[in-house]
């Protein structure tokens, strides 16, 4: 038996034996590992840069109460950056598949264009999802765009959906029989996280103070880049701006699911937390490599 | 001189498979042109999605040699123009020669060598490829192209044209399948290529993958979808197909979905059995043989979950009725400045003018709310009409919504129902009025809401349908839905643009009139008669706009010229209209003799006032009794 942690351990040793940094999970809400600092700040300018790590990622209108077998409020990332690309890297990552036991030549193997964007982050790239006898299990993109700035050198990212992966290689159905650790199951692990936390996004959360931290985080981030502007040097804490858009993009994400914005205001607060998420990704490259960027 | 063949392969990672057929055959293109002025043309153009391979024949070593010829000044110049001449030609006096009275300089042009005209142009003619989206690679400085370059092979004859794209060097390597055969480099010769890939796993050409996957898909019961199948084509190197099942019980959910989740969502094919019932089977297509048991149901675990996802959609949907959901429209817009689709399908509603599209139109629209059509947003409509059936509305209502987006495009069907069709007219009068009044308005390639089609699915519905709106008087949206109309008999049902404009200038007020009138002109337009006269009838037109006549009475008989005068007014007057167009036009250009013979021998402008404007009303009551059908003058005719 594959175990739940097994496939994440196997391929933290097998993407540390290819050089990459293996890193913790980010310690705020996210909807996505891109959206860490270790992919959306490391991947501007011209530093190479290798990094893996699992992200648990929110998407609270995705939640499903624990009822639906493939659809999760909180599902499991675990996200690779190479950067540059390197020229046998879709050799890396099917290395990776057989590095947790997929015998590739008894499946098949598709990659399937597939382009990534996201709005919010100002970002783009263009790449595949990866099938495996038709389940789609890996987004790999080359990112083009992060934060609105032309990257410089082209990084893969390589996110693989880890509940689905795994329930492949454990063949079960429904990803709350994964067999986490000996002993227990996914649903032992999981469940309640997913049964509450979906009671709170859908029904308890409370619009008015969402609105209320939604604007208070904007506010602070903003306040934060237009001090730096006066104060471009190396130890103004953009980082702590660019946690500030993290919160204003999981605050967005909770008044979506909670059904608090309507199609004609999404737009327009998609388009604030972009803002400031483009904001953060400009001062960054001014102030990590000043020699590059025209203030 | 020698010939070679020549071998070209663009080794890529995997290509998005509809930018394959474009982009080999623009390849194709320009290697023919490229090696043209060497004799060479293209015999193999193929691509899979990691390769573009071109074989070529018949290339000389080198170009021929040419002579290239300046003109010169004239011969009577002075000395100093002549050397002058001569110096920019960097030759001296006595090399140049003269003709028809010019000197000219005159220079052999060696042929340059293939390989190195190869080497020159190729990079740049791959790198030219025009893709539909392309990637920066490796980063700044580098160039775009559609996913990274991996491979390249260009052999002439035997030797490797040397060349290289972002440090990637020709050699004569190439790579075969992902998994399949030798997992490395693969040396190759010209005439070796295609029999090394398919050993080792990629079938080159891409009519054996198509009939390959055609022919056992048919075989296991897939329905043949043209689109799908040429997807897979270019998807898959190396095509194999497998059957599988589904449970029975899936076949509850509406087949509309059940075949989206399939075609679009899987790429699998549907099954249908003998009776035409969507059978609980599909067939997919892989890019390996593989353990064909493993990757069976590997897929059918997958679907199991789509399809698992479909009814946990459905069954939530059930819980609020359509009709329940209109007011939550409120919430959807259908565009800022003009409100939501709750106010749409109010105006839909007053529209509409009976019970059954007054109903369908109000619930129209309700099935944005289901998390059906939120999943699968190609399905609106279709999901409300479904939804509609379980929901208890009458078959004429729920038929009409799942019909009201129709025709998506001109080869669509137009809704099969009159209720139908007047729910489809409501919605997109309603979508054409309200974007004209915002003013968005198309223009050139610019029509980011389909006003277009909108207006295309409109006249068609009012030419081909039962079922009729009015539209309103925006003389803007008149006019744009005039050129649509023009552009839909002339473009897409083929009339003759003169006969086209012959019948709208007789009126435009209903569709299906023009159809028919149109229908019987171009009939009876190769008849002898009809040709003839519609150049009398441009004659009279003329000669009535000469003398400024404007005048609407009766002819009177009593000054009638016996003759050809009095035999036009008794020909025009047996001539009984009987509303059959066809049979009306025939009867109309029988006064052609009648026409001919008056040109022929009265005289129109005469001195005694009273004949004349006689002669004039005989005239103008010709076109003003005959131009119903068409304005005879509009036709274009030899004469």
């Amino acid at each position: 038996m594959v175990y739940y942690q097994d496939v994440v351990l196997r391929l933290k040793q097998y993407w540390a034996k290819h050089g990459c940094i293996i890193q913790e999970p980010f310690d705020l809400e996210v909807g996505a590992g891109t959206m860490c600092p270790e992919t959306f700040l490391r991947v501007l300018g011209p530093q190479p840069y290798n990094v893996a790590y699992v992200q648990p990622s929110r998407r609270p209108a995705d939640g499903r109460y624990g009822e639906n077998p493939n659809r999760l409020y909180k599902h499991q990332q675990l996200q690779v950056i190479l950067k540059p690309l390197p020229e046998n890297v879709l050799d890396l990552y099917m290395g990776s598949l057989e590095a947790i036991g997929i015998d590739l030549d008894k499946h098949d193997i598709k990659l399937e264009e597939d382009n990534w964007e996201s709005p919010t982050l100002g970002a783009w790239g263009i790449g595949w999802q990866v099938t495996l006898d038709g389940l789609e299990i890996t987004q790999f993109t080359y990112f083009q765009q992060c934060g609105g700035v032309d990257l410089e050198l082209i990084p893969a990212e390589i996110t693989y959906g880890l509940e689905r992966l795994t329930a492949f290689i454990q063949g079960v159905e429904s990803v709350y029989d994964i067999q986490w650790a000996p002993g227990f199951t996914y649903r032992d692990v999981r469940f309640n996280d997913e049964l509450q936390m979906s009671v709170y996004n859908f029904e308890s959360a409370d619009v008015a103070l969402l609105w209320d931290l939604f604007a208070k985080h904007e506010a602070e981030c903003q306040r934060l880049l237009n001090e730096f502007k006066e104060n471009p040097s190396p130890r103004f804490p953009l980082l702590a701006a660019y946690e500030n858009t993290l919160k204003c993009s999981n605050v967005f994400n909770l008044l979506d699911a909670r059904g608090a914005i309507s199609v004609t205001e999404r737009v327009g607060v998609i388009a604030r937390v972009r803002r400031l998420a483009v904001g953060v990704a400009q001062a960054w490259m001014q102030q990590q490599y000043p020699g590059e960027v025209a203030a | 001189m020698a010939k070679a063949k020549f071998l070209l392969e663009v080794g890529v990672e995997e290509v998005p498979d509809w930018m394959l057929p474009p982009a080999i055959e623009h390849l194709r293109v320009q290697v023919d042109q490229l090696i043209a002025p060497l004799g060479g043309r293209v015999t193999l153009a193929e691509a899979t999605a990691r390769r573009l391979a071109i074989i070529a024949e018949k290339i000389s070593e080198r170009e021929e040699d040419r002579t290239e010829v300046v003109k010169g000044p004239p011969v009577a110049a002075p000395q100093q123009a002549v050397e002058g001449f001569a110096r920019k030609q960097g030759l001296t006096l006595d090399q140049l020669s003269q003709k028809d009275g010019y000197w000219q300089a005159s220079r052999l042009i060696e042929g340059r060598q293939a390989t190195e005209i190869l080497s020159e142009k190729l990079p740049q003619l791959i790198l030219g490829i025009p893709w539909p989206k392309t990637m920066l690679w490796p980063g700044q400085g580098g160039t775009r192209f559609i996913r990274p370059i991996r491979w390249l092979i260009a052999l002439l004859g035997k030797d490797v044209v040397p060349f290289e794209i972002n440090g990637v060097k020709t050699s004569d390597f190439t790579m075969g399948h992902r998994r399949i055969g030798k997992r490395k480099p693969l040396k190759v010769s010209i005439a070796s290529y295609e029999k090394t890939l398919s050993k080792n796993g990629v079938v080159l050409r891409a009519e054996e993958r198509r009939k390959k996957i055609h022919d056992e898909v048919a075989a296991l019961g897939g329905q043949i979808d043209e689109a799908l199948l040429e997807t897979h084509v270019y998807l898959n190197e190396f095509p194999h197909v497998i059957g599988g099942e589904f449970a029975t019980e899936y076949l509850s959910l509406p087949e509309e979905v059940l075949v989206t989740v399939m075609r679009h969502h899987q790429k699998y094919f549907a099954v249908y059995g003998p009776d035409g019932m969507l059978a609980a089977q599909f067939v997919a297509v892989t890019n390996t043989p593989g353990d064909p048991d493993v990757i069976r149901a590997g897929n059918e675990r997958v679907l199991r979950a789509r399809f698992n996802d479909a009814r946990f959609f459905f069954d939530v949907d059930q819980k609020k009725k359509l009709e329940d959901r209109v007011e939550d429209l409120k919430n959807v817009t259908f565009h800022k400045e003009i409100g939501s689709y709750f106010e749409k399908t109010q105006r839909m509603v007053a529209l509409c003018d009976d019970e059954s599209s007054r109903r369908a139109a109000l619930l129209s629209k309700a099935d944005l709310t289901t998390d059906m059509v939120k999943e699968f947003t190609e399905l609106q409509g279709v999901v409300g009409g479904r939804y509609a059936e379980v929901q208890g509305e009458s078959e004429e209502v729920a038929k009409a919504i799942y019909d009201h987006y129709k025709p998506v495009s001109m080869e669509d069907e137009i809704p099969s129902t009159a209720t139908g069709q007047k729910v489809a007219l409501a919605d997109k009068i309603d979508t054409l009025t309200e974007m004209f009044r915002i003013g968005q308005i198309p223009s050139g390639s610019k029509d980011p809401f389909a006003l277009r089609r909108a207006a295309q699915g409109v006249i068609r519905i009012l030419v081909e349908g039962e079922a009729s709106i009015p539209v309103p008087d925006d003389p803007k949206l008149k006019e744009f839905l005039l050129d649509r109309i023009r552009y839909y008999f002339k473009d897409v049902k083929g009339y003759a643009y003169d006969e086209v404009n012959a019948v709208l200038t007789s009126g435009v007020d209903d569709l299906k009139e023009v159809a028919a009138k149109l229908k019987a002109v171009q009939a009876v337009r190769k008849t002898e008669n009809f040709e003839p006269l519609a150049a009398s009838f441009k004659r009279i037109k003329n000669i009535l706009k000469q003398a400024n006549f404007t005048g609407t009475g009766e002819v009177n008989p009593a000054l009638l010229e016996e003759g050809p005068e009095r035999q036009l007014f008794e020909a025009k007057k047996s001539i009984r209209l009987t509303g059959d167009y066809s049979v009306d036009l025939v009867s109309i250009a029988s006064l052609r003799p009648a026409v001919d013979a008056f040109f022929d021998k009265v005289m129109v402008n005469v001195e005694d006032a009273a004949v004349r404007e006689n002669r004039l009303t005989l005239l103008s009551s010709l076109l003003r009794d005959f131009s119903g059908i068409a304005d005879f003058s509009e036709i274009v005719t030899n004469q």
